[in-house]
């Protein structure tokens, strides 16, 4: 059946079956991101909602006149103005890129392990992967609390050994964010990669390896190219959500860890002001917006490749 | 491949693996720490479950969670099913590509934005917080989860046999029902328990989109987290991680079971055939 005859055979359950998930969607994911978008330009108050202008469309037109030309870019320029903020931007991007890059340093070796792995163990391996996927990211998260802190397990361990006499000071510090992302957002990674080396076909590497291709330079020009969109579509799903993380700076980090996440949370449950938190999340959306938009092409061109 | 495993392979999956475990393994041999001191050992007890079970502000999180979980899930599993069949299904129409970009975004969009964003949805509403509302916001991001499992489902599905349904005069809603569910069913149950834990383990969009009366587990937990390690926590971890264990490896067992019955079934006929 062509695309052009399922078109013209869809009948109101057709159409039913678009508009629920769809409108759905449209109220309770986009409309709230325009309402974000207005907050961020309206001003503290001292109220119920803590904002001013409200837009009562009871109290008519002029109302809603006069509180379109209260809307000010102030907040943002609040935002220029105070160092805080630009650099909570900054060393997010940062700490989620080099994360992003050592998430990726140790979950290629993963992928591939299970990858060549013989077929039998294959399935096990996969759901070894994912298992941590389901349970609790808080609950990972705070795994690594009693392994890090000074008297906790690991300076135990190391001091037992005779590595150090002095504990090392790992929690509250940037180090212990590094290694809650990498942890958490490790099997994010593995699993489109191992898809990708999966469907690998081993017969081009035999090829190369007849044809007196060393195995490391056959590995640099067939299976890196060829893993690359796994390469990808992993690094997107690490690197974006890392840029707005919350509970990994919160729990692990310090008062040196400056993340967006972490700013606009405090900003808005402790300072209550909510169109300098709401200013704060456009900006992180505006950051984000590139790398979103390539991980959808990217998803969606994979989709239409399966179909 | 022919050869067998390189020692680099094993290498990497072992150590790959002992990092992915070993902080929930040591979680849950503390849990049954004598000492109050989380990292001191001081012998083996279950005094901390016993504890727990007397915690009445720590099980009624539970229940509400339980019962977001529940509810979430199940509105996140049709909501997402439907969406799936759009993806898959309904070719092109206005504005198809805000729609499958609505699905993809938030699963990785940051979940501060989204917490933020239905708050102040909800408070432009004028809509009183609590227990339903974090039921919506749950629903909203799960519901994306679930249509990419259903439409992973969907994409390696024989078409002919729901054509021949309708050629024989089934209508479209029976041929849903008959034919294709049953053979979409193991990736709406997969969504369906993924909408479950995601919703189980949300503490950021929980926190913001809450009122009074609605703490979930996730809340409580990070609340006394903050204070510092104890056992009860840890504690209470284990049997999370406990039950959602049995509850995947059941569920891929089953699915195995199911796929093996399948492929007997299939070959069973195929030899009445010939």
């Amino acid at each position: 059946m062509s695309k052009a005859a399922s078109k013209s055979k869809r009948g109101l359950g057709g159409w039913g079956l678009i508009a629920v998930p769809y409108f759905w969607l449209l109220i309770f994911f986009l409309a709230p991101f325009l309402i974000v978008f207005k907050i961020s330009l309206s001003q503290v108050a001292v109220a119920i909602p803590p904002y001013f202008p409200t837009f009562d469309l009871a109290e008519g037109w002029q109302a809603f006149r006069e509180g379109l030309s209260e809307l000010s870019l102030e907040n943002y320029v609040w935002l220029t103005e105070d160092a805080l903020y630009w650099k909570s931007y900054v060393s997010s991007v940062y700490i989620a890129a080099v994360s992003t890059l050592i998430t990726l340093l140790i979950g290629y070796p993963i992928a591939y392990g299970m990858a060549r792995s013989p077929e039998a163990w294959r399935p096990t391996l996969l759901m070894l992967v994912i298992l941590p996927f389901w349970t609790s990211f808080l609950i990972r998260v705070y795994a690594w609390i009693g392994i890090l802190k000074n008297e906790g397990l690991l300076n135990q361990f190391l001091m037992m050994l005779g590595l150090i006499d002095e504990p090392l000071v790992i929690l509250n510090t940037n180090a212990a964010v590094y290694i809650g992302i990498v942890y958490s957002y490790l099997p994010f990674l593995v699993l489109p990669l191992y898809a990708s080396l999966e469907k690998l076909d081993g017969s081009l590497l035999e090829a190369a390896e007849d044809l007196g291709c060393p195995p490391w330079k056959a590995f640099w020009k067939i299976t890196v190219p060829l893993s690359l969109p796994g390469v990808i579509a992993g690094c997107f799903l690490v690197f974006i959500p890392a840029v707005g993380e919350f509970v990994i700076p919160d729990l692990l980090g310090g008062s040196e860890t400056l993340m967006i996440g972490k700013t606009l949370w405090v900003e808005f449950f402790n300072n209550r002001d909510w169109p300098v938190s709401s200013a704060v999340a456009v900006i992180l959306l505006l950051i984000l917006v590139i790398p979103i938009v390539l991980f959808q092409n990217q998803q969606q061109k994979m989709a239409e490749k399966n179909q | 491949m022919t050869r067998g495993p390189s020692w680099f392979n094993v290498t990497s999956i072992v150590l790959g693996f002992s990092f992915l475990y070993l902080p929930i393994v040591l979680l849950v041999i503390y849990s049954f720490n004598e000492s109050r001191l989380v990292t001191v050992w001081g012998g083996f007890s279950t005094k901390w479950y016993v504890e727990l079970l007397q915690n009445d502000q720590l099980l009624d999180a539970a229940w509400v969670t339980l019962r977001v979980a529940f509810v979430s899930a199940s509105v996140a599993t049709v909501l997402g099913t439907m969406a799936a069949l759009v993806l898959v299904r309904s070719g092109r129409f206005m504005g198809r590509s805000m729609f499958s970009g609505m699905i993809f975004a938030p699963l990785v969009m940051p979940e501060v934005i989204l917490g933020l964003s239905l708050l102040l949805l909800f408070v432009a509403m004028d809509q009183a917080r609590g227990f339903w509302t974090v039921i919506i916001a749950h629903t909203t991001f799960a519901m994306c989860y679930v249509a990419v499992v259903v439409q992973s489902r969907l994409v390696g599905f024989d078409k002919s046999v729901e054509e021949a349904a309708e050629d024989l005069g089934c209508p479209p809603i029976k041929t849903f029902f008959l034919i294709t569910l049953p053979i979409i069913l193991p990736g709406v149950i997969a969504g369906w328990m993924l909408a479950f834990t995601l919703s189980l383990d949300d503490l950021v969009i929980a926190s913001f989109t809450t009122g009074p009366g609605a703490t979930t587990l996730p809340m409580k937990i990070y609340s006394q987290v903050r204070l510092g390690v104890t056992p009860e926590i840890n504690a209470v971890c284990t049997i999370l991680v406990v039950l959602v264990s049995i509850g995947v490896i059941a569920a891929s067992i089953a699915t195995k079971r199911q796929q093996v019955q399948r492929e007997r079934d299939e070959r069973a006929a195929f030899g009445a055939d010939g």
